[in-house]
């Protein structure tokens, strides 16, 4: 299994939430703490166990490709933070 | 000098053509209003679920059983985490390791008629992003923008992804790849495949190494690409950069690059390579995909004949040149068409000559596609067996036809009625030209003088004067004997 | 009249108002005078809905002297505010949806409303329903109405809360871990958890998408029955909700156990929880063996591993789930210079610190070199835990155990996370395996340094899909025990 450790400042980036350095260091020890307790899988064989992505079967759920109504633009863009003309507006895009 | 072969892999990513989006109701269009088009699901508003186009499916299936793919019994969607403000939930649902298609091959020919085959990887379904508009900079790039506008209808479109080994080894093959993989597409109604309205969009992996070697090298990836026009120049422009890179004693990076149309040539985007962390998981809104055996029997019996079949029917069997069955085949209606007209013909030869001749001239003319005019290939065929029995002349036929696309039905009817046919009686050809001898002496005298070229003005004269239905063969045999 | 409606169960309020006796307007007045009286010391709505209420209210009354019979008819009904209710701030109890306006309505609300029920308004939860006291919550407090210094458990505590302060008959909640079961328990009240699969996702902003599941949370059995029979079955819309006949569990409810084999699981001793609720859950297994049961051991081997198992899968779920909450189409935004800073800002500043930790444990589990150790393996325990569960209920028809570690404790109590999450020990394992699962008032304890005695929970759960045994079983238990029948004090004052 791997390490207690976790690396909050990349994983913060990756989902793009901003963290005071008092937060990483809370955060940094009460996850560790946690991956500490899950850490408790290890002792599971699970080698010839297979995954449960869903627990109860099913299949092939799919719908019939027919047309339904939409939403009603100025219901959608009422709620927008920031809009222009019938856009989403956001700040500058910045190529990562 | 080292002398460098190039390895190329293409990406496709083309928008299927179903009514509705890939996971919800709202429709599946090019254009309109922004945001016009969007529903909670392809919002991603909160609470919203997916649930998968059953249409978009099977014109996955049908796409992988017409490229020979294998269809796994098995096949599931994934979550392809990343954020970006024209992905709706900031993460896409993709395929990851279970894709509705495995390998494949697309087979495709170069203009010589050279087949050639490159294996596909896989195909897999996912969903299309909006679209940003960047602003504020003036001129529309996302350098120097001040911001950007987000449009949703383009938001959930089904996108099925095509991604080829890297087994094509020149600029003019993929090329050719990409027009037999369009052309497969459009034959089997899953995609209109339109590079300028972003149907059909792709990326080229681009490698060289030495010739003779194995070993691939460091790859990489072209992006911005919008006409196959520009999928050559770019592959042409990125193999010349990094041979000559190599030449001089560098070193290739692995790096997006984009190309630049007005510049002619490709530009780092990601300097560094940026590990992409994209934590794929399977998404738990969505239960596995099992297509049913006898469904996909289904589809594979109802696959229609694809291009590079087509093509080898074409220059195999009916003996066409690769141009004229590149050209049939790239219009496959007209292809369709055409193959009606041999089948009612049994001369694929004339029947070519008709179809891209005359008919093609045609319908240049009138803006009315071949397929969809007023002639039947029945009629065409009819066409060509007057001819073939000698029983019209080819001007008289070519007369004919432009009065069939006017809607004058079946040329058969038409030389009975207006006894348009040819004249091969002797005695009747015998009168013309003992007329055409006696009304033009001094021209006689010049032929028997040794201007045997004035002959041709004598046989006009007969042609006119029989209104063109004596024999032309008949009346030159005749007037020969006759002049002596 | 008033005080008599709103301690009136919602199969009495239905058979009245279909019966004419009594009008949906007068119920939902009933209860919104309720709401006024006590919900600025309860906190149980974070939006009351009055207009629409009032509204609802009308149409079932005009439907009802049309002819129609509809199950629910007139009842008030409490929503959980992360289930979206058209025109209705819907917030999940976080700054990030603060002011976002739902454009839709859920499946199961809709079902509700369809059949019958009038909304009285959203309630309070934990943020995006992590927790297990609505002390999670962004947006209020919610106190337990049984003594206003405890939590009412959670995530559904507003909807626990509303309904035994008598503030709605009917409380919709959602479960993922225990969310609807633990604060059942902590309030006096029945509160079930279909398969799930059962009840439709759609509209149920999600939290953990195969966990998840909407049920009710009532003061009778028989009300759990009628409001499952109303809001489930298949729907379209939701791609994992269960395409299989729904059978009416209402005319299932039995009067005894005999013929049944009840299993209580060897790993879940309650000598740790205490003397007092040791004694509770010894008195109320033998409550089920009086009522003809027949009490068999049987074995969780790998239960134990729920917590662990749990604690991976939802958070990952989870930081894909509240991905799109990234202030581009809805809710909050913080401005920044670009769109990174814009997202950076927005998410800090929307969310709460337990929500940021699940987030970001989840972000983890999934990330490159830790999947396979982490979430791969969490879902291979998670199909251990299953199997054990298969492999017990060939030896039982049900499972009895508590339903939270505890009666409801104060505010503060539990200050470490770790702490927190031992609260679902025992309802966790249950939603890992997607069982019906419901929490039946059991007995009361004085906790230590508690004034008024505190309800606690017995959980019974049942193979998948077999909610009607599982309903029957606990109507005849509450039948023979009464433990229900206790009000909540502050209701007792407010009625004097």
């Amino acid at each position: 299994m791997s390490s207690d450790k976790i690396d909050v400042r990349y994983v913060a980036k990756l989902a793009r939430i901003a963290l005071t350095d008092d937060e990483v260091d809370r955060f940094g020890a009460q996850l560790g703490d946690l991956l500490a307790h899950v850490n408790a899988l290890a002792e599971l064989d699970t080698n010839a166990v297979p995954a449960t992505a869903q627990v109860v079967e099913s299949r092939n759920v799919e719908r019939a490709d027919s047309v339904r109504p939409c939403l009603d633009r100025e219901v959608v863009l009422a709620q927008a933070p920031q809009r222009q003309g019938g856009f989403f507006r956001v700040p500058r895009i910045i190529a990562e | 000098m080292t002398q460098y072969e190039a390895v190329i892999g293409i990406e496709c990513h083309v928008e299927l053509k179903t009514a509705t989006k890939m996971f919800c109701g709202c429709p599946n269009e090019f254009g309109g209003e922004p945001n016009t088009k969007v529903c909670p699901v392809c919002l991603g508003m909160p609470g919203a679920l997916p649930v998968p186009n059953a249409k978009a499916i099977e014109y996955m299936i049908r796409a992988g059983l017409a490229f020979g793919a294998e269809i796994p019994a098995f096949s599931k969607f994934d979550r392809k985490n990343y954020f970006y403000p024209d992905m709706p939930k900031d993460y896409q649902i993709s395929q990851y390791d279970m894709p509705l298609t495995l390998g494949g091959v697309v087979k495709y020919w170069l203009e010589d008629g050279t087949m050639k085959a490159c294996r596909l990887t896989r195909i897999h379904l996912e969903e299309d992003t909006g679209k940003s508009t960047h602003a504020g900079s003036g001129d529309g790039r996302i350098a120097g923008s001040s911001y950007s506008l987000v449009d949703f209808n383009r938001a959930g479109v089904p996108l099925m992804e095509c991604v080829s080994e890297p087994e094509i080894y020149s600029a003019p093959d993929a090329v050719a790849y990409l027009g037999a993989l369009r052309s497969t597409l459009l034959q089997l109604g899953v995609s209109d495949v339109k590079m300028e309205e972003g149907s059909l969009r792709c990326d080229a992996n681009v490698s060289i190494r030495p010739a003779g070697t194995t070993e691939l090298g460091t790859k990489t990836e072209i992006k911005n690409m919008n006409s196959f026009r520009s999928v050559q120049r770019a592959i042409e422009s990125e193999i010349e950069r990094q041979t000559q890179l190599l030449e001089s004693g560098g070193r290739i990076v692995q790096e997006t690059r984009g190309w630049d149309e007005a510049h002619a040539v490709t530009h780092s985007m990601r300097s560094k390579e940026q590990a992409h962390d994209y934590r794929y998981f399977p998404d738990p809104d969505l239960v596995p995909l099992e297509p049913a055996r006898d469904a996909v029997d289904r589809v594979k019996a109802a696959l229609p004949e694809v291009p590079w079949q087509r093509f080898e029917r074409f220059t195999g069997a009916y003996g066409l040149n690769p141009k004229q069955a590149t050209q049939l085949i790239e219009n496959s209606a007209l292809a369709e068409y055409f193959d009606r007209v041999v089948s009612a013909s049994k001369n694929p030869q004339q029947s070519t000559n008709f179809v891209l001749g005359d008919l093609s001239r045609l319908a240049n003319e009138s803006g009315v596609a071949v397929a969809r005019s007023r002639v039947s290939p029945e009629h065409v065929a009819e066409l060509i067996g007057l001819v073939e029995s000698n029983a019209i002349n080819s001007k008289i036929a070519k007369a004919l036809l432009d009065r069939m696309w006017d809607g004058a039905g079946s040329p058969k009817t038409l030389v009975e009625k207006e006894s348009l046919a040819q004249t091969s009686d002797p005695a009747a050809i015998e009168k013309f030209v003992d007329d055409a001898i006696a009304a033009n002496a001094n021209v006689v005298a010049e032929y028997r003088a040794g201007k045997t070229n004035v002959a041709g003005f004598l046989v006009g004269a007969i042609m006119k004067a029989s209104r063109g239905k004596a024999d032309p063969a008949l009346v030159k045999d005749l007037l020969h004997k006759k002049l002596g | 009249m008033e005080n008599g409606i709103i301690e009136r169960n919602a199969a009495d309020i239905a058979r009245d108002v279909n019966a004419g006796k009594l009008s949906a307007a007068e119920v939902i007045e009933a209860t919104l005078g309720q709401v006024d009286a006590v919900d600025s010391r309860v906190g149980a709505y974070l939006t009351v809905v009055h207009d629409l209420a009032r509204e609802r209210a009308a149409a079932v009354d005009a439907r009802v002297r049309a002819g129609e019979r509809l199950p629910l008819a007139g009842v008030p009904i409490a929503v959980k505010d992360n289930m979206c209710l058209t025109g209705t701030r819907t917030t999940c109890a976080s700054k990030i949806l603060e002011r976002w306006t739902a454009p839709y309505t859920a499946t199961a609300v809709a079902r509700m409303l369809e059949a019958g029920c009038v909304p009285v308004g959203k309630t309070n939860l934990d943020e995006f329903a992590m927790g297990s006291s609505c002390e999670n919550s962004a947006l209020g407090v919610t106190r337990n109405p049984y003594d206003l210094s405890r939590v009412p458990g959670g995530s559904s505590g507003g909807s626990a809360a509303a309904v035994a302060a008598r503030e709605a008959a009917i409380g919709l909640g959602s479960d993922t871990g225990g969310s609807i079961r633990e604060p059942g328990a902590f309030c006096n009240l029945v509160g079930f958890k279909p398969t799930y699969g059962r009840v439709s996702r759609y509209g149920l902003i999600a939290f953990a998408s195969s966990l998840d599941q909407i049920g009710p949370l009532t003061r009778t059995v028989e009300d759990a029955a009628l409001a499952y029979d109303a809001m489930g079955g298949y729907d379209p819309m939701d791609a994992t909700s269960i395409d299989r006949p729904l059978e009416p569990t209402a005319q299932a409810l039995r009067a005894d156990l005999h013929g049944l084999r009840v299993g209580i699981v060897r790993e879940f001793g309650t000598k740790e929880l205490g003397a007092d609720l040791d004694a509770a859950y010894v008195r109320a297994y033998h409550d089920l063996e009086a009522l003809g049961a027949q009490l068999v051991e049987v074995s969780l081997p790998t239960a134990d591993y729920g917590l662990a198992t749990y604690y991976l899968i939802a958070p990952a779920e989870c930081s894909s789930n509240l991905s799109r909450f990234d202030g581009v189409r809805y809710g909050l935004r913080v401005e920044g210079d670009d769109v990174q800073s814009m997202y950076e800002k927005t998410r800090a500043a929307g969310f709460g610190p337990e929500v940021k930790r699940r987030i970001l444990i989840g972000t983890h589990a999934l990330s490159t070199g830790y999947y396979d150790a982490y979430y791969v393996r969490a879902q291979k325990a998670r199909t251990l835990i299953a199997r054990d569960f298969e492999k017990a209920f060939a030896g039982c028809d049900l499972i009895a155990c508590p339903a939270a570690s505890s009666a409801a404790f104060s505010f503060n109590a539990k200050s470490d996370p770790y702490s927190m999450y031992m609260m679902d020990y025992y309802t966790i394992p249950m939603s890992l395996a997607g069982l019906p699962a419901l929490s039946v008032p059991c007995g009361w304890v004085t906790p230590p340094g508690g004034v008024e005695p505190m309800p606690l929970g017995l959980q019974l759960c049942a193979p998948l899909f077999a909610e009607s045994l599982l309903l029957g079983a606990a109507h005849a238990f509450e039948r023979a025990t009464m433990h229900a029948q206790k009000h909540a004090p502050l209701t007792a004052r407010t009625r004097a």
